[in-house]
């Protein structure tokens, strides 16, 4: 299936996903100003893979800021990821500082039936 | 030509204002249209500010967390009062600093018919401790959709557990139908 790259900006993240690479990754500050129309592509992308996903995939977060209405959004991303619960591991990065993005993944862990693993750096 | 007098009045107008906020400590102070490149520009410029005073990450963090929830509020679902363009969503935004904390105050009119809701929510938001917060959090993020507006409904739910603070807020009733809503929160510098 075709990769998705999108270039972070000052108020969306940086998307790296690649089935061929076995990658898929979110990086920087999400806070656009219209989050549906932005996550369109990102939420089309996942539903054809996990129709025929990998054996296993890293999805990677290592978002510095996300808004309420991104919040939203991440939800509904790793939702998705809960029709294959064994061939992915969500990675959530946070900055050794920053507790309240731990937090958010933390709480995302509560509600969502995937595998979570938390690293600080 | 402009009459000298008249300049004059609104120099000392200027004087003063420079005065007041130096006094009470006002960083930066705004009323007009808020969109997102307002909101990017006045976050920005904040960070600056925080990052010469060498506030530390984490505090710094917060107040932009702050701020865009309230300036996303405002130009995601301030009311106007006259014949302005719906998408003229204006506001004053005022962010202010001490030795123990950041003030972020945001203002916007309102239809009063919101006041109920707005009030309700607010102080169910304000009775509730980090855990109380967190649970509505999860019940509201899963529960909710994302509006027509773009918004999630999570904005002051968000507010209250990053700042950690109650959020305080008054409702000054501008005529029958309208009235303008004004919140503050207060982000500790410790």
């Amino acid at each position: 299936m075709a990769e998705l790259n999108i270039k972070g900006t000052d108020d969306t993240p940086t998307v790296k996903m690649d089935k061929a690479a076995n990658v898929i990754e979110f990086s920087g500050r999400s806070l656009p100003e219209n989050v549906a129309e932005f996550y369109k592509p990102v939420m089309d992308w996942i539903d054809e893979y996990v129709t025929d996903p990998n054996d296993h995939i890293d999805v990677c977060f290592k978002l510095e800021y996300f808004n309420t209405a991104s919040s939203k959004m991440l939800l509904d991303i790793l939702l998705k990821f809960e029709a294959i619960p064994d061939n992915v591991t969500i990675k959530w990065f946070s900055h050794e500082d920053e507790e309240d993005i731990e937090d958010a993944g933390k709480e995302y862990e509560d509600i969502v039936q995937v595998p979570f693993e938390f690293i600080k750096y | 030509m402009t009459k000298i007098g008249a300049n004059q009045d609104f120099l000392e107008f200027a004087y003063q204002l420079y005065h007041t906020m130096q006094a009470n400590e006002i960083n930066l102070v705004y009323e007009g249209v808020v969109t997102q490149e307002i909101t990017k520009t006045f976050t920005a410029l904040t960070e600056k500010n925080m990052a010469k005073n060498e506030e530390t990450s984490q505090v710094q963090r917060k107040v932009f967390n702050v701020m865009v929830e309230c300036l996303q509020n405002i130009s995601k679902h301030a009311d106007t009062m006259g014949d302005e363009e719906e998408e003229e969503r204006r506001g004053i935004v005022l962010v202010s600093h001490g030795e123990q904390c950041y003030n972020v105050i945001t203002g916007n009119v309102i239809k009063a018919e919101r006041r109920p809701g707005l009030e309700a929510s607010l102080n169910k938001i304000n009775s509730l401790d980090k855990e109380g917060l967190s649970a509505l959090y999860k019940q509201q993020i899963l529960g909710g959709k994302i509006s027509e507006k773009g918004g999630a409904g999570l904005g002051f739910i968000d507010i209250a557990k990053k700042s950690g603070n109650k959020i305080d807020y008054q409702f000054k009733e501008l005529n029958d139908d309208f009235c303008f809503f004004i919140i503050i929160t207060t982000i500790s510098r410790n």
